[in-house]
């Protein structure tokens, strides 16, 4: 028998308390859909988890209206100071049904539990209490005296993190003074409903937060809507693009959250053993399916051989399989969509040349499964070093000078995030100087802090998500 | 640096460095090493901490653990009846169950390696893979402040009375001036020093005390020129200064030794000792060499833990798996 083949150590779906069913969360309650209801599915297994309802633009209408009405006679009168104990107690809670929503979140979503129960409730958690800190210190957001909140947020949220995107949206929201109606993506509606829960826990005020369930549709009816004040989108450029257009002229303020194809550089003097890790993090964390992953590896062309030697060294070592296991690094492919986008670009990858690698693993049967995959020998103009492929997929290029891995990493249409490697401070800074990005890493790679501003340049998008930054996005300044 | 004198010890540094092999070739090389990340080392290091290991995996780390312990006494007050007791307890861990596997070796001090030998009797393993070994700290553990040749005195002393291991310390002060040469031509002459007289070596484990060389840069510098001179193992610590092994400077070291290997085809040991008194700590310490180093590093020539209490904590893990209840102190032997 090998150690390494650790004995399994499932997480529990015991702790679940979940519906067969779950109706759309609107002022303050559980209400029937007005379209066909839907099934969500675990990607691990296919299997079905609940039947989630399908909104209608008669339900967003009633959402907006909702959320219009509590905004008029509540939540814009209430003080900071009372917004804040709202928030303060809904952190609190997230942070006492933890364990549940983390298992909700990998049955839901496909991710390890290591990552739902580590990384994505635990920020969560940090989310809503770094703006219920807010709340009360308008006045010092940097917008002058007295800003004023927007009024009712509209906001579409993806499926890679549906919790986490869920508090990066509501907490500033809130926090600000503005009601919100939200979508989280078809699928991946869980944690949502779960949240919504503990919304009508807290005693928020009815229609302060309501949630749609749905599509493509009830995701455009809910930006067009026209007694929305605010759209807050995250998800790909396309679609991004679309709402850019719809909303134009409308009065309504925007901030998009969109793709990136992000460059680590890893330079010769690099701590290399911590820039693999890093390496590993930036790509492999959540299966790949994060916005700012580090999908374009750029190493300086004289360590080229070790790190790469390394990388495959250290991916043998991965753990691809139930998300619910303890020990899972890499979980399930979140849909069948997204398994045959990876698979056809990876696909092309090795039409055009370069070099495919992936570990010995064994995939479960059942489920959407990729197993980690680097490609080598790739040039910048491949389709794998242009396109985001949101999967479990590094390309790696090489570079001599830091001006080459400049060039190289700018040259691309997005701008999200970067990684720099070195032992360096002063190269450390001199290159993040002048990379295009909107987060750049140094010596670590995927670490997000709710003080901590994040969002893109170019196609990645525009306006800031987190931080103080992240408050004027619901703000409007008193002059 | 006094390298014309170095005999076979020094093979790997003439190898590795060249002929010409100086104070200053010596000091580029350790200088030149990649640096460490500590932040990003601590994560790693915390990430192997949280795998969860049960049922079949837990039993067979537990009995995996016992047969890598270097079961020690290290006390002033010392006595032959105290080592006689520790040989006893090595020899059937658990009395309550005799498939209890037997630990790696004893660990004591020079003066008390006689009555170790003797209390093994035919136990004594000797150098074959049957049986228990005799490990001795010596070059005036734990402080290493002695003149050369009363650390060698001190290890012939031990190897000649039968000790099968020996436990040096490293001269911190000089490897924290930066006297590389130094330290390298004490490790040289103590592995001379554990030349029995048919030829055969006892094997030698080098304690860098990484508690005291503060950074993990340091401890990856000592890591090399430790086994650059000859270190059979490479060992965290002497158990008197805190802090003493953690699991960042253990996985520290076994990326060192894994990079050794990677680069010679030769395998060098590990040994985290001091402060890992619970069996949950300690199977952290066998995920990360599986996942370092290699699951090959898990056995007795190539891992060991340096401890006492770790013993009896995972004897009563391993009854409460056979029994399914915790038992109790009381309900294994105190050594």
């Amino acid at each position: 028998m090998s150690f390494l083949e650790y004995a399994p150590a499932p997480e529990s779906t015991a702790i679940l308390n979940l519906k067969p069913e779950y109706g759309l969360f609107i002022g303050g309650e559980f209400v029937a859909g007005g379209g066909e209801s839907f099934s969500t599915i675990s990607p691990a297994t296919e299997k079905p988890i609940a039947r989630i309802a399908n909104a209608d633009s008669g339900d967003v209408d009633r959402a907006v209206a909702a959320a219009r009405r509590a905004y008029d006679k509540t939540w814009s009168k209430l003080s900071g100071r009372d917004r804040g104990k709202y928030l303060f107690r809904i952190a609190r809670l997230v942070q006492e049904r933890a364990r549940e929503l983390a298992v909700a979140e990998s049955l839901d979503n496909g991710k390890p539990i290591k990552e739902s129960r580590d990384v994505d409730v635990p920020l969560v958690a940090a989310w809503f209490f770094y703006y219920a800190g807010w709340a009360d210190k308008l006045d010092h957001a940097g917008l002058g005296a007295n800003p004023r909140s927007l009024g009712v947020a509209a906001q579409v949220i993806p499926w890679n993190f549906p919790l986490l995107m869920l508090a990066w949206k509501i907490a500033p929201a809130l926090a600000a003074g503005n009601t919100v109606v939200l979508k989280p993506a078809e699928q991946t509606p869980l944690t949502a409903l779960l949240f919504a829960e503990i919304l009508q826990q807290a005693d928020l005020p009815a229609g302060v937060v309501n949630i749609l369930t749905g599509a493509g549709d009830t995701g455009r009816a809910l930006v067009n809507h026209p007694d929305v004040n605010k759209v807050a989108f995250t998800g790909s450029t396309s679609v991004g693009r679309e709402i850019a257009r719809s909303t134009a002229g409308s009065g309504k303020k925007l901030t998009l959250e969109l793709g990136g194809k992000a460059a680590n550089i890893v330079f010769d003097d690099a701590p290399i053993d911590q820039a693999v890790e890093g390496i590993v993090n930036g790509i492999f964390f959540n299966q790949g399916h994060v916005c700012c992953a580090g999908s374009r590896l750029l190493v300086q062309e004289n360590v080229h051989d070790e790190v790469v030697e390394r990388l495959k060294s250290r991916l043998s070592t991965l753990r691809v399989g139930d998300p619910l296991d303890k020990n899972t690094d890499v979980g399930a492919i979140n849909s069948a969509e997204q398994l045959a986008r990876i698979r056809e670009l990876s696909a092309v990858g090795e039409d055009e040349g370069a070099e495919r690698w992936s570990p010995a693993c064994e995939l479960p049967a059942e489920g959407f499964w990729f197993a980690p995959t680097i490609f080598t020998n790739v040039s910048t103009s491949h389709r794998i070093a242009r396109e985001e492929i949101f999967g479990p997929v590094l390309s790696v290029l090489t570079f001599r000078t830091p001006a080459e891995a400049i060039a190289k990493a700018n040259n691309t249409p997005y701008g999200l995030s970067a990684g720099i490697w070195s032992d360096k401070g002063s190269k450390v800074l001199a290159v993040a100087d002048k990379l295009r990005a909107g987060v750049i890493w140094a010596n670590t790679f995927n670490r997000f802090d709710p003080a901590s501003p994040f969002g893109g340049f170019k196609e990645s998008g525009y306006g800031r998500e987190g931080g103080r930054h992240g408050l004027a996005a619901y703000l409007k300044g008193s002059k | 640096m006094t390298i014309e004198n170095a005999v076979r010890p020094a093979e790997r540094a003439v190898q590795l460095l060249g002929d010409d092999l100086t104070e200053t070739t010596l000091k580029r090389y350790l200088e030149g090493l990649p640096g460490v990340d500590a932040v990003g080392l601590e994560q790693r290091a915390a990430g192997l901490g949280s795998r969860s290991i049960k049922t079949t995996s837990k039993a067979w780390a537990l009995d995996k653990i016992i047969e890598l312990i270097d079961l020690t006494t290290l006390e002033g007050a010392d006595t032959p009846g105290k080592v006689r007791s520790l040989v006893a307890k090595a020899l059937v861990p658990d009395a309550s169950d005799l498939s209890t596997p037997r630990v790696a070796a004893v660990c004591v001090y020079g003066d008390m390696v006689p009555y170790a030998v003797e209390a093994l009797g035919s136990a004594h393993a000797a150098g074959t893979d049957q049986g228990i070994n005799v490990a001795a700290v010596a070059t005036a553990f734990p402080s290493g402040r002695a003149s050369l040749a009363v650390k060698l005195a001190d290890t012939a002393d031990a190897v000649a009375a039968g000790a099968d291991e020996i436990d040096m310390v490293i001269d911190r002060g000089a490897f924290l001036s930066g006297r590389y040469g130094l330290v390298f031509d004490q490790i040289v002459a103590v592995k001379e020093a554990c030349r029995r007289a048919d030829g055969t070596y006892a094997h030698l484990k080098v304690i860098l005390e990484t508690g005291e060389l503060n950074t993990y840069d340091n401890v990856r510098r000592a890591s090399w020129l430790s086994i650059l001179a000859g270190g059979d193992f490479i060992k965290t610590s002497t158990g008197k200064v805190a802090p003493a092994a953690t699991l960042p400077v253990t996985l520290l070291m076994l990326e060192v030794v894994r990079d050794w290997h990677l680069l010679t085809g030769e395998k060098v040991g590990v040994k985290p000792a001091g402060g890992i008194r619970s069996s949950k700590d300690a199977i952290k310490y066998l995920v990360t060499v599986a996942e370092t180093a290699g699951e090959e590093w898990l056995q007795p020539h190539l891992f060991r833990f340096g401890a006492s209490s770790l013993l009896n904590d995972v004897l009563l893990q391993r009854q409460k798996l056979s029994t399914g209840h915790y038992s109790g102190a009381d309900y294994v032997t105190i050594d």
